[in-house]
């Protein structure tokens, strides 16, 4: 905090008085008797080099996902304060080709029970087997991938970030509800993008649209040079309503827009994109996280900022609402279905005892604005509109967390 | 054709209710005429609308993102904040002009004037601290460190209490007026947004917004006594979130504005029991009773308008178009 708290008032207040009345306002004062309770949080992110193939032209910055877990963190301690509760982050950088578990097995000898997870799926899978991860909660902050709630799934393991299925059943229900049925599915690639399609085609189906063309992207060249020439080309296809593009690391997806052979918009991981947070949310007292972190970080909150940001507030909203420090009570309560916390997008956050996946609102942004929020009214579920989105209870194929009924 | 248009423009409500509410809003208006306020956040304005005819006859350039408003304890002025230029305005109301600025802190979102009308206690959202301003030297008597997001405020009637809500924190913070310091804290659900004193001082509602719930606690003990629930027939749970509430000075009822639900509840405010849900505009945030209390307007955002209730009947009795993102309302008798 480079920014004085209180730039306007100053004048008006002298500084000895000023912190005379900061002290008072202290809760606790002069009850030193009671103790601290302090809650270590592990932050452990490993970031995977982009392909050089790629020219982004928004190079994230070196503290994109540190910075959200780090603002949680004073948020914690600015409620801990009341509470004698104080948070701690304890973090760790794995490089792309490092040692996560060595990584890992240090925050555990440092005493941290729960370890938040910025990591590709890879890694926090094999981190959630180790044994010394055993008594731990591992937070996965970032990995979308289904596998990890599915036969990967951990009783060790939560996920903070939306699954693929999540985010293209958030996409599918806003398109079914344009009745733009009819998608032409383009798949990158990567491994991770076939993951995508995958859960591309999973929505279509389950939600009533059809995927009336396919085809996968695989040009060597250069696309930045030959995009006007090759996509109009490429994208001749049967009559489709909306152009589906699968390209996680942003291959070619951005050259999209515009170049097809018939003007139909771009949706999926370029265009129109489902995600948990936008520069441009502003609903549901949003506006106020946003300056709050452009105030601590000097930039707009990323996606992965929100996600390592809610991450650590679920700790710290756990923390509060059973008014105890204790890891052990702490991850049976997180995981109870009394855990609710609000996240700025309207509905509550919960977590889905099935496979341990924070139920939550998808936002549907594009550059410049934010388009829509799924789910979208109609798609109802007997629980909560919340499940209508990703793998529900009956199709989960997780078998080593408990059945129990939220 | 002229006929056809006019059953058209009073769809929703019946012409007896429409008598009934003109008839309730002479005999109001005979004691003194009504106006109300809103401030519309988008807009930058304030809509002056006339308690007689119910009709906006002013719209008011003020200052950028006007939220929280409340008159002086004289009826003369009215507290404006508009937090996007971290102050809060004074606005003469029988001059139509800003007449000063009070040093409210950084993004001022809520206040609450004391029952003496000398003190301005000011939630400051972006900063985590509320700021208690001196009215008439316009200076700032003290500052508390609060929860995160700050944003519901009261005063006790007594003055001895000032409260407020953190919303990201979920508590209420009591601040000893006196000792100018926090003394206590209340844990409620998740996003307390609005805070009231009951009329004898002896229970604080809050409502959470994300907890879809209000809190009613004692004064006292500062302990939740009672948690009010909400359920509407074809609603979701998780659009039911409370934000506004307004107790009658009789204690018979507290109204609770529901935001997206798009519903007023009506509680019982001796057995805590839902009465009734009052459909009105979309996403109703905050209330104001006439001093009467015959009349109770409420701002509703997405629709941009104000729904007009009848306390006596608790109908709905008409909607009054204003600006964009109504937000605060107050009314002057």
């Amino acid at each position: 905090m480079t920014k004085p708290r209180l730039p306007r008032l100053l004048h008006s207040v002298s500084l000895a008085a000023l912190s005379a009345i900061l002290l008072a306002a202290t809760p606790g004062a002069g009850t030193a008797a009671e103790a601290v309770g302090e809650i270590r949080i592990g932050f452990l992110s490993q970031t995977p080099e982009p392909p050089p193939s790629v020219a982004n032209p928004d190079e994230p910055a070196a503290d994109d996902g540190l910075a959200g877990a780090t603002l949680a963190i004073a948020d914690n301690n600015t409620t801990g304060r009341f509470l004698k509760q104080s948070f701690l982050l304890d973090s760790v950088e794995v490089p792309p080709d490092g040692d996560a578990a060595a990584a890992l097995r240090e925050l555990a000898g440092r005493g941290d029970r729960f370890v938040i997870v910025d990591a590709p799926g890879a890694t926090v899978e094999a981190l959630s087997k180790l044994p010394e991860a055993r008594n731990l909660l591992l937070l996965n902050a970032t990995a979308p991938d289904d596998a990890l709630r599915g036969g990967a799934c951990a009783p060790n393991l939560v996920h903070v970030a939306p699954s693929r299925a999540m985010l293209a059943d958030a996409l599918g229900q806003y398109l079914v509800k344009k009745r733009w049925p009819r998608w032409f599915l383009v798949t990158g690639r990567r491994p991770e993008d076939k993951l995508y399609a995958d859960a591309v085609r999973r929505a279509a189906k389950r939600f009533g649209a059809q995927i009336v063309a396919e085809k996968d992207w695989t040009a060597e060249s250069d696309v930045n040079r030959t995009a006007e020439s090759e996509i109009p080309v490429f994208t001749q296809t049967k009559a489709y309503d909306v152009l589906v593009v699968a390209d996680e690391v942003g291959e070619f997806g951005d050259y999209l827009s515009y170049r097809t052979a018939d003007p139909r918009p771009v949706a999926g991981t370029q265009g129109l994109v489902p995600t948990v947070w936008h520069r441009t949310h502003e609903q549901w007292g949003a506006a106020q996280l946003q300056s709050r972190f452009k105030a601590s970080a000097k930039r707009p909150m990323t996606a992965r900022d929100h996600n390592d940001w809610t991450a650590v507030r679920v700790v710290g909203e756990a923390a509060a609402r059973a008014r105890t420090a204790d890891p052990d009570r702490l991850i049976a309560f997180i995981q109870s279905p009394d855990f609710t916390m609000s996240a700025f997008r309207g509905a509550p956050l919960s977590l889905r005892p099935w496979d341990g996946q924070l139920r939550q609102p998808v936002l549907l942004a594009a550059d410049r604005s934010l388009v829509s929020v799924s789910p979208q009214e109609g798609f109802l579920h007997p629980r909560t509109e919340l499940d209508s989105l990703g793998y529900d209870q009956p199709e989960t194929l997780c078998k080593t967390r408990g059945k129990t009924t939220p | 054709m002229t006929a056809a248009r006019f059953t058209g423009k009073t769809t929703g409500i019946s012409r007896a209710a429409l008598v009934a509410a003109s008839a309730t809003i002479l005999l109001a208006s005979a004691a003194s005429a009504q106006t109300i306020y809103v401030s519309n956040e988008k807009d930058n304005t304030l809509s002056v609308i006339d308690g007689k005819t119910m009709a906006v006859t002013d719209t008011i350039k003020v200052g950028k993102r006007p939220r929280g408003i409340t008159l002086s304890r004289d009826g003369t002025q009215l507290f404006i904040c508009a937090s996007d230029d971290h102050t809060v305005q004074v606005f003469d109301l029988a001059s139509k002009t800003v007449v000063h600025n009070l040093p409210s802190g950084e993004d001022p979102e809520q206040f609450a004037l004391s029952p003496d009308g000398k003190s301005l206690i000011i939630a400051n959202e972006d900063s985590n601290i509320v700021t208690v301003v001196d009215v008439p030297t316009r200076k700032v008597a003290f500052q508390v460190d609060v929860g995160v997001e700050p944003e519901g405020m009261d005063v006790s009637p007594d003055g001895r209490w000032g409260v407020n809500t953190s919303e990201t924190t979920s508590m209420v913070h009591w601040i000893d007026m006196e000792k100018r310091a926090v003394v206590d804290n209340t844990l409620v659900g998740p996003r307390p947004r609005y805070a009231q004193f009951t009329k004898d001082g002896s229970q604080l509602w809050v409502s959470s917004e994300i907890g879809g719930t209000v809190s009613v606690i004692d004064t006292a003990t500062r302990q939740v006594r009672k948690v009010v629930d909400f359920h509407i027939k074809g609603v979701a749970k998780d659009r039911i979130q409370p934000v506004g509430v307004k107790l009658t000075d009789d204690g018979r009822y507290a109204f609770v504005a529901l935001g997206p639900a798009n519903h007023v509840a009506v509680v019982d405010a001796k057995t805590f029991e839902v009465k009734d849900y009052l459909l009105v505009g979309r996403r109703v945030w905050h209330l104001a009773l006439t001093p009467d209390q015959k009349m109770l307007y409420t701002t509703n955002g997405v629709s941009g308008d104000v729904s007009v209730i009848d306390v006596d009947s608790l109908k709905v009795t008409k909607t009054v178009k204003v600006g964009r993102y109504p937000w605060g309302v107050a009314v002057k008798g």
